[in-house]
């Protein structure tokens, strides 16, 4: 690792429009070296542009923006010599073979013939490619594509690796080939900044997340911090019988002071408990006294989907973005596969 | 595949000491873009077959009704239509480019430390280069339908480094096209206007033959001169030379910067 003293990310009032559309909205932030940077947001939240902005793809309306302490404007050239960017759509030459892939791109950061192909070896090796990196990306497996996409930011050896939605349209075992080879990047440490509606990918990738929404950053600290910021603890009930989902909620609403959250067509019920043990002592009574069984009841801390809905859906007010969370709201937060299948329905 | 089996960065993957150079990056982008090309059966195949139909159409359907029989007309088509074979396979660069674009290997390759020159003249030098297979896959099959040169052959040489020529600047006006589409369909239906400029012209027939209100347009159109140019070079003479080199100059200055400014869009 370099020296800590330089900020991986340094955004000042960063601005950029389209038109009248401000996508980035006076955003600030500041994150460390050394660690993995989740951004989350709704959908039209100002990620992509973000990442566009750090990538040098999009260049700023105002304010300033440092990666490693190298504006994005006057010295994008020492930026992009730092970043390796691999992307929602996997950027990779499907008639090309994975090799091919990997040797051009080395090629294209600057590595002679046989730089790059030592580059893209090792890469291969360290992606457990060796199998099919003979073969034309064509016949790749979504996972195997993004793989090879990830590879490709590689063999530049950047120093920040940037990922817009990494997972965004693979399976889950997709998900986890990802998931896994982000890990094992951030254990030797590269610095990764990466994008996601997914908050389970957050929790388990990130060290720090920044939550924006309308183009500014809403909130941001760890994942435990957000939880604990959230504040709120949650009462979450699972009913034996769904058909009295309304009738426990009703239960909710009335100790709770709240508007609970019910898992469509399932048996959650749940709502923040700002009186913590008495609130759910006052639930389990309330819920006896209704004759509604329960297989589970409990108080829990907030997940990171309840901290995000949290922070953007009281923002919301009104606009266009304000669909997204409210769309969420419909879908519990525990059934992390329902949010997902919410999410690529709105895309 | 597990955590553990994925080694931290590799000590072999290091830093490059410099950005890459204008020729050596331009050479990548041009490698991979005739690589898709010619691994994509679809699209050198298409040339082909594009070409011998159109050839084979004007020989052998129309050719015998047009005044002076169908063997001297295709002296007169075929250098016409391979001066302006680019403006028929144009829409495959503009496709390529609104693909590429849409598909996020625009956004990887600007990502790069790249000279932002190398990705237009990348792309440019394959177009040129897949146009000139398409150039020469006709000429063959134009002297199979019955072409013959009227005039030496370093006449024709010299008529087919024209359009050549012709080829890298309309490669670059696609390229503006395919980067000013929202995506590839509407860069497949823009690069259409083209077969307003490759018909009406004189690639088929003289411009004198047409009604007095389309003539203004297929006489003063650039796609005219050139298609005059080529028929001059072949007859030995340099007529409307200039004014197809002057047109070509012309148009390349104009969407050269365009091209460079629509990749640098993103």
């Amino acid at each position: 690792m370099t020296t800590q003293s330089v900020p991986l990310l340094e955004a000042r009032g960063l601005t950029v429009r389209f038109g009248k559309v401000a996508a980035l909205d006076g955003l600030d932030l500041i994150a460390p070296q050394g660690e993995v940077l989740a951004i989350l947001g709704p959908n039209g939240a100002g990620k992509t542009t973000f990442v566009r902005t750090v990538a040098t793809l999009q260049r700023p309306t105002s304010g300033h923006l440092r990666v490693r302490g190298h504006d994005v404007v006057r010295d994008a050239v020492a930026v992009r010599r730092d970043i390796g960017l691999a992307g929602q759509f996997a950027a990779v030459e499907p008639t090309m073979t994975g090799r091919e892939n990997l040797e051009m791109t080395a090629r294209l950061f600057g590595h002679g013939r046989a730089a790059a192909r030592r580059a893209a070896a090792a890469v291969i090796d360290q992606l457990g490619l060796g199998e099919v990196a003979g073969r034309r990306a064509a016949g790749y497996s979504g996972g195997q594509r993004r793989r090879l996409d990830l590879g490709a930011s590689l063999v530049g050896a950047p120093r920040l690796l940037l990922l817009d939605e990494p997972t965004t349209g693979l399976d889950p075992a997709g998900r986890r080939e990802v998931w896994d080879a982000v890990r094992a990047l951030a254990a030797g440490g590269t610095d990764i900044l990466l994008t996601t509606h997914y908050l389970d990918e957050a929790d388990e990738l990130a060290d720090r997340v920044v939550v924006i929404d309308h183009g500014r950053a809403v909130a941001s600290g760890t994942v435990g911090d957000l939880k604990a910021s959230a504040g709120r603890d949650v009462i979450e009930a699972v009913l034996a019988d769904p058909s009295r989902l309304d009738a426990a909620g009703q239960v909710l609403r009335r100790v709770t002071g709240a508007q609970p959250r019910l898992e469509g067509g399932g048996r959650r019920a749940t709502a923040p408990a700002a009186g913590g043990a008495g609130e759910l002592a006052a639930v389990i009574g309330g819920l006896a006294d209704a004759g509604i069984s329960v297989d589970e009841i409990g108080l829990r801390r907030p997940t990171l989907d309840e901290v995000f809905l949290a922070l953007t859906g009281a923002q919301a007010g009104g606009t266009g973005d304000a669909e997204a969370p409210a769309q969420r709201a419909a879908t519990p937060a525990a059934d992390h596969a329902t949010a997902h299948l919410a999410n690529g329905s709105s895309r | 595949m597990t955590t553990e089996a994925i080694a931290a960065r590799p000590a072999a993957v290091t830093r490059p000491a410099a950005p890459p150079g204008v020729i050596g990056s331009s050479a990548e982008v041009m490698r991979r873009a005739l690589l898709k090309y010619f691994r994509t059966p679809g699209l050198w195949a298409m040339g082909v077959v594009q070409s011998v139909l159109f050839l084979f159409a004007f020989r052998y359907v129309f050719g015998g009704y047009i005044q002076g029989g169908a063997s001297r007309y295709a002296d007169f088509f075929v250098p016409g239509y391979v001066a302006t074979i680019v403006l028929f396979t144009g829409g495959g660069i503009a496709v390529a480019v609104a693909e590429d674009r849409a598909g996020g290997f625009t956004g990887r390759l600007l990502s790069l430390p790249v000279p932002r020159l190398s990705i237009v003249a990348g792309r440019a030098a394959a177009d040129f280069l897949t146009n000139g297979w398409s150039i020469l896959v006709t000429v063959a099959f134009g002297f199979l339908f019955g072409f013959r040169l009227g005039g030496t052959v370093t006449d024709g040489l010299a008529a087919l480094g024209l359009c050549l020529a012709y080829g890298a600047v309309f490669t670059v006006v696609f390229m503006v096209m395919g980067l000013a589409a929202p995506n590839a369909q509407a860069a497949q239906g823009m690069s259409m206007i083209a077969f307003v400029f490759a018909f009406i012209s004189s690639t088929y027939v003289p411009a004198s033959t047409m009604p007095g209100w389309l003539q203004p347009f297929a006489r003063y159109q650039p796609i005219t001169p050139m298609v005059d140019a080529v028929r001059s070079l072949i007859a030995g003479s340099s007529g409307d030379v200039g004014l197809a080199l002057a047109w070509s100059a012309a148009l390349l200055a104009i969407f050269t910067p365009l091209a460079v400014l629509g990749y640098r869009r993103g």
